[in-house]
């Protein structure tokens, strides 16, 4: 008989002891990757040129093609080649240490981490829209301009409000746009006026927006149940006040009740409202802005639209104006006149009172398709479907929690579409930290950590619409019983991550001695 | 006595007319591992509660105010290298900034010591 | 709804297990007046996925690619062609649906791109350190100059007559509200208006901005410019807007700039009407702790593993509030590494020769157009762009040629509306995409069009 020549027996595990360090430090699917720079060389490429044509080798020959003068570069660059196999694999394995919404839970507070469909990128990369150059003639464009007017249509619709300003590159620059346009239309009037109000609650580029365009900023405290103020807020508007920004529903997950009401005392003062739309994602289709009373709001097409976030941008955020602020815009922007779509770019041109140009070229058409792709696919009915089931999963959750973690507004009625708890109750030393960082072992990436400023230890979770109540169900279970742990003192947690590509990073020595690039050894150490 | 406190946990310590200013022990430890310190140079003029100094761990920034009024004699130049002396020794090696006092009255208003350690420990 | 997972019975157990008897009680925050009781009702309702992708179909079709037709248009947006790769790489998810990557453990991905990215972009421009990106290089452009300020402690720009008319409008739009001085002017074809600005450099300068290649294509050596600005305590900002030209040429670094900001679009980013692009940002490390935008920063793990962070934080918004260098949030992450990988696979030699073809494509490209009578090239210098002088108004030259599905470069009358001479001029940009076939066509239909 033939005895087993190969001697393949399968045999299941024996050895229980602790894993075994590797020879590459690789963990199965688990790959270490070096810098392009170690395994690049300066003569790798990963790209074949055609050579030049005959006839621009005959034109552009020797001497009289050179036209660089002087200044031809005689320096190495020290810009490393791969091939093409190795340049996949690289960014492949890099890509494998990175969490991101395609594989699983991603509860970021602010920041509406929902499914990007993948029709979206399909329509962004149609060679006509992505393959059109921002100053080609208009004739040549009048599709790309029609998919602004549209997407535009829809924003000032689902908003209540008179236009908007389509080229802010992202939130934060679009809360740029709000502030200058308020900026222009006071000093339209002769009104020069100094301070911009902010609620403590707010997101950290509100103060930075309103300085950054040159105002003061004051803060105005929140209410015991996580709103604004209203007292405090009418006790200090006067006439130096430009504007407050508020952010509705806000960074607490609760609606601004008061919010018309704010807005009446501020319009009373001559001052503007902006508001900041970064949570447009509860809402939408359910309330309209512009019936509270909002003078600009800026929408992240990343968040409500679900444009994706790429790892940190590129963002998008249109700004919607109303009556008052609209003659302010920032060009360029497009009109429809006689059936043709025009490109208008020039300051004076027709009625304008424009604060100017903001960015080079007119936005990011890239996110336009996109959003106005994930805008159609949901039509009226469907946007507000997911207004309802952003807010259903963050109330689901809210209440699915607050008997293990303290909710400090739990008590202030239902939660918009995030629920705040703290690290109120927590075990001595154990913080949101841990606990952030154990949910990294359970396979989820963690809430908002920190922010709001208001709670401390502020744990912010958005779940969004696009989870199922089984993907809920299991992410309560392991916050359950990691927030049990932090409560019990299990240092285990403390050293969490233990399963991740790597384990917690030393951020103050990389603060304290910052290295940004990249250097040969031999010259980092001389630079020592 | 001759070293002062304050509310905002900076202590100034005098030497006739002149003064060492740093940030408090209870300071450091809320603001954690410092990463860095911006000193104010010499010649430059701080008036009594107004920003002197930044000091800066991971995840904070902090101004730090003159505790009186007066003209800055000389920052701390080893905190540039070494911010972590601010952790490992606030009220020592840690110091920020040394001042001429332009209104010793100034100092009336601050605490001594004991003071200070109540007014922490009543936080 | 296809991206909506919650089936009605899921609805009516969490409203249950939240004790909300229908979904409006979840909204009674919100004052009625401006509840909205039913989808709005001028919108349409959901569509199909086919239904979608015909609408966009119809309309992508309205628009000439620039692949289908002879291509000349450049003034701060350049066609090259991307290897298939970096699209395929970029639409991976895990780096198309991650976010900023707060939490590093499990973003190690993003941020060892970034921090190469940082260390290329850093090479090439001839500087210390780079960030990791910025929204566009007009944003860019704006925050060196209000970074500039902050280093220098002045309020005064002076900015070269060259730099991209729309950069100049976004920094004249921003100064109006910052307090800044900017001093600027009309290019004209004789000359730049470097040896102005060197003269009018003095001890209230805070920064002067010169673009290189300027926006007429125009190289200048800024040498002098740089050791001017040392000797005044003033800072030089070198915008970059092709950034394939540094294949071919010195580096704005290696002459003496301070902070070098430019548009990555060119590398690895598609034209896509103009946005979403890159903004490069690179300075001397002496200015680190002024610089805007994020940073990824080499450290160690817990078990001594070499691992990335975002750091230096204290710079920015979230913690620094109204106090922060920028407003800024986010970066271009997703750009920056089409970028990073397209340059990747380009490598130094790579990136070389493009810029050697692309040089050599617009000489012949050049010499050529020069042929036409009326025609002439105002450049002595150039890269891959030069500047055609007209014996007409171009702006109607280029709509002509549009209409014969040639897309002929960029008119000045479109970037500096009602400026005399300078409405004749035509900026071509010519880059490895452009065949010689392409050449004649343009040529053979600019001449027509004249005549």
């Amino acid at each position: 008989m033939n005895l087993n020549e190969s001697g393949w027996k399968p045999e299941m595990m024996q050895y229980d002891g602790d894993a075994p360090a590797t020879h590459t430090g690789n963990r199965a699917l688990m790959l270490e990757e070096a810098l392009i720079f170690e395994i690049g060389d300066a003569h790798s490429t990963g790209i074949d040129f055609e050579g030049l044509p005959l006839s621009f080798k005959q034109e552009g020959r020797a001497e009289q093609a050179n036209r660089l003068g002087s200044l031809a570069r005689a320096r190495a660059i020290g810009l490393p080649g791969l091939s093409e196999p190795e340049t996949i694999r690289h960014y492949t394995r890099l890509s494998r240490q990175n969490y991101a919404i395609d594989l699983g839970f991603f509860p970021l507070g602010s920041c509406t981490m929902k499914h990007n469909p993948r029709l979206n990128e399909k329509i962004a990369r149609m060679k006509g829209f992505a393959d059109i150059h921002p100053l080609a003639p208009t004739s040549t464009t009048q599709g790309a301009l029609t998919v602004i007017y549209e997407l535009a249509h829809w924003l000032v619709t689902l908003t209540g409000m008179e236009a908007v300003a389509m080229s802010p590159k992202a939130g934060a620059h679009g809360e740029l746009c709000g502030i200058l346009a308020i900026r222009a239309a006071l000093e339209a009037r002769g009104d020069a006026r100094a301070v911009i109000l902010v609620p403590e609650s707010a997101h950290g580029t509100n103060p930075a927006t309103a300085a950054f365009a040159g105002y003061a900023v004051e803060n105005i405290p929140a209410t015991p149940e996580g709103r604004v103020n209203l007292g405090a807020l009418s006790a200090r508007l006067g006439p130096d006040v430009a504007g407050v920004m508020i952010t509705n529903p806000n960074t607490c997950g609760l609606f601004e009740r008061d919010m018309k009401a704010i807005s009446d005392l501020v319009h009373a003062a001559g001052a503007f409202v902006y508001c900041d739309g970064a949570n447009f994602n509860a809402i939408v289709g359910r309330v309209r802005p512009g019936d509270l009373g909002i003078d600009a709001m800026h929408i992240n097409l990343h968040k409500t639209f679900s444009t994706p976030h790429g790892g940190g941008g590129p963002g998008s955020g249109p700004v919607v104006l109303s009556k008052a602020l609209a003659p302010f815009a920032p060009l360029p922007f497009v009109e429809k006149r006689n059936g043709v779509f025009e490109l208008i770019e020039e300051e004076g041109a027709g009625e304008t009172q424009s604060f100017g140009r903001m960015v080079a070229f007119h936005g990011q058409m890239g996110m336009f398709t996109r959003a106005l792709a994930y805008i159609l696919s949901h039509g009226a009915d469907g946007l507000r479907q997911v207004a309802e089931d952003a807010v259903l999963n963050a109330n689901y959750v809210l209440r699915s929690l607050e008997d293990v973690l303290d909710a400090p507004f739990a008590a202030s009625g239902p939660c918009m579409h995030e629920a705040l708890f703290s690290d109120n109750g927590l075990a001595e030393g154990f913080s949101t930290l841990d606990i952030a960082k154990g949910l990294i072992d359970e396979g989820y990436h963690p809430m908002t950590v920190y922010f709001p400023l208001v709670v401390h230890g502020a744990m912010l979770i958005e779940p969004t619409e696009t989870e199922s109540k089984a993907t809920l169900d299991q992410f309560i279970g392991a916050m359950r019983s990691v927030a049990g742990r932090a409560k019990a003192g299990d240092e285990s947690l403390k050293s969490a991550p233990h399963f991740a590509p790597r384990r917690r990073l030393d951020e103050t020595l990389a603060a304290r001695k910052p290295v940004l690039v990249w250097k040969e050894p031999e010259l980092a150490l001389a630079a020592e | 006595m001759n070293r002062y406190f304050t509310v905002e946990h900076e202590w100034i310590e005098v030497d006739g007319e002149s003064a060492t200013v740093g940030i408090t022990d209870y300071a450091q430890s809320q603001l954690g591992d410092i990463v860095f310190v911006e000193v104010p140079s010499a010649n430059t003029a701080v008036s009594k509660g107004g920003d002197a100094a930044v000091v800066e761990s991971v995840k904070a920034a902090s101004d730090v105010y003159a505790p009186v009024s007066g003209t800055v004699t000389q920052g701390n130049a080893a905190l540039e290298g070494d911010p972590a002396l601010v952790n490992t020794d606030p009220e020592g090696a840690g110091w920020f900034f040394k001042l001429r006092l332009s209104d010793p009255g100034e100092l009336d208003g601050l605490m001594n010591a004991a003071a200070y350690q109540a007014f922490v420990e009543g936080l | 709804m296809r991206y909506l997972p919650l089936t009605q019975p899921d609805r009516t157990a969490m409203l249950a297990a939240i004790g909300a008897t229908n979904i409006d009680d979840l909204f009674v925050d919100v004052p009625i007046e401006a509840r909205l009781t039913a989808a709005i009702a001028e919108l349409p309702l959901h569509q199909s996925e086919m239904a979608v992708e015909r609408h966009f179909s119809a309309l992508a079709r309205q628009n000439m690619a620039a692949s289908h037709h002879p291509f000349f248009l450049g003034a701060g947006a350049y066609k090259h062609h991307i290897p298939a790769s970096v699209d395929h790489l970029i639409q991976r998810g895990e780096f198309l649906t991650a976010y900023t990557p707060y939490q590093p453990e499990i973003a190690q991905g993003t941020l060892q791109m970034l921090f190469e990215f940082q260390t290329q972009v850093a090479r090439l421009f001839g500087c210390d350190v780079a960030n990791a990106s910025m929204y566009d290089g007009s944003t860019a452009c704006w925050e060196a100059v209000g970074m500039a300020g902050r280093i220098s402690k002045r309020k005064k720009a002076l900015i070269s007559s060259g730099l991209h008319p729309h950069y100049v409008s976004v920094c004249k739009t921003m100064a109006k509200y910052t307090g800044d001085t900017l001093d600027t002017a009309l290019p004209c074809f004789e000359a730049t208006d470097s040896a102005r600005l060197i003269d009018m450099i003095d001890s209230e300068t805070s920064c002067v901005v010169v673009q290189y290649p300027d926006i007429l294509g125009r190289i200048e050596d800024m040498t002098a410019m740089a050791a001017k600005c040392h000797e005044a305590g003033a800072l030089l900002i070198a915008v970059v807007t092709e950034p394939v030209a540094l294949g071919a040429l010195k580096s704005p670094g290696e002459m003496g700039a301070d902070i070098v900001v430019g548009e990555g679009q060119s590398i690895g980013v598609g034209l896509q009407f103009g946005g979403p692009y890159v903004g490069l940002f690179a300075c001397k490390e002496k200015f680190v702790r002024q610089m805007p935008g994020r940073l990824c920063g080499e450290t160690i793990d817990a078990e001594g593993k070499r691992g990335f962070v975002l750091t230096l934080s204290t710079r920015e918004q979230h913690i620094r509030r109204e106090k922060a260098t920028s407003n800024i949030c986010t970066n271009s992450g997703l750009c920056a590494l089409a970028f990073s990988i397209h340059m990747t696979l380009l490598g130094e030699c790579g990136l070389r020769e493009l810029a050697h073809i692309n040089h050599a494509t617009a000489c012949a490209a050049a010499n050529r157009l020069a042929e036409i009578p009326g025609v002439s090239v105002i450049n002595e210098h150039f890269f891959n762009e030069f500047t055609l002088k007209l014996p007409t108004e171009a702006r109607p030259v280029v709509r002509a040629l549009a209409d014969r599905k040639i897309l002929g470069g960029v008119s000045l009358g479109r970037l500096y509306p009602d400026n005399g001479e300078l409405e004749r001029g035509l900026v071509v940009a010519v880059t490895e995409v452009v065949t010689p076939d392409d050449v004649e066509a343009f040529a053979t239909a600019l001449q027509e069009i004249l005549s």
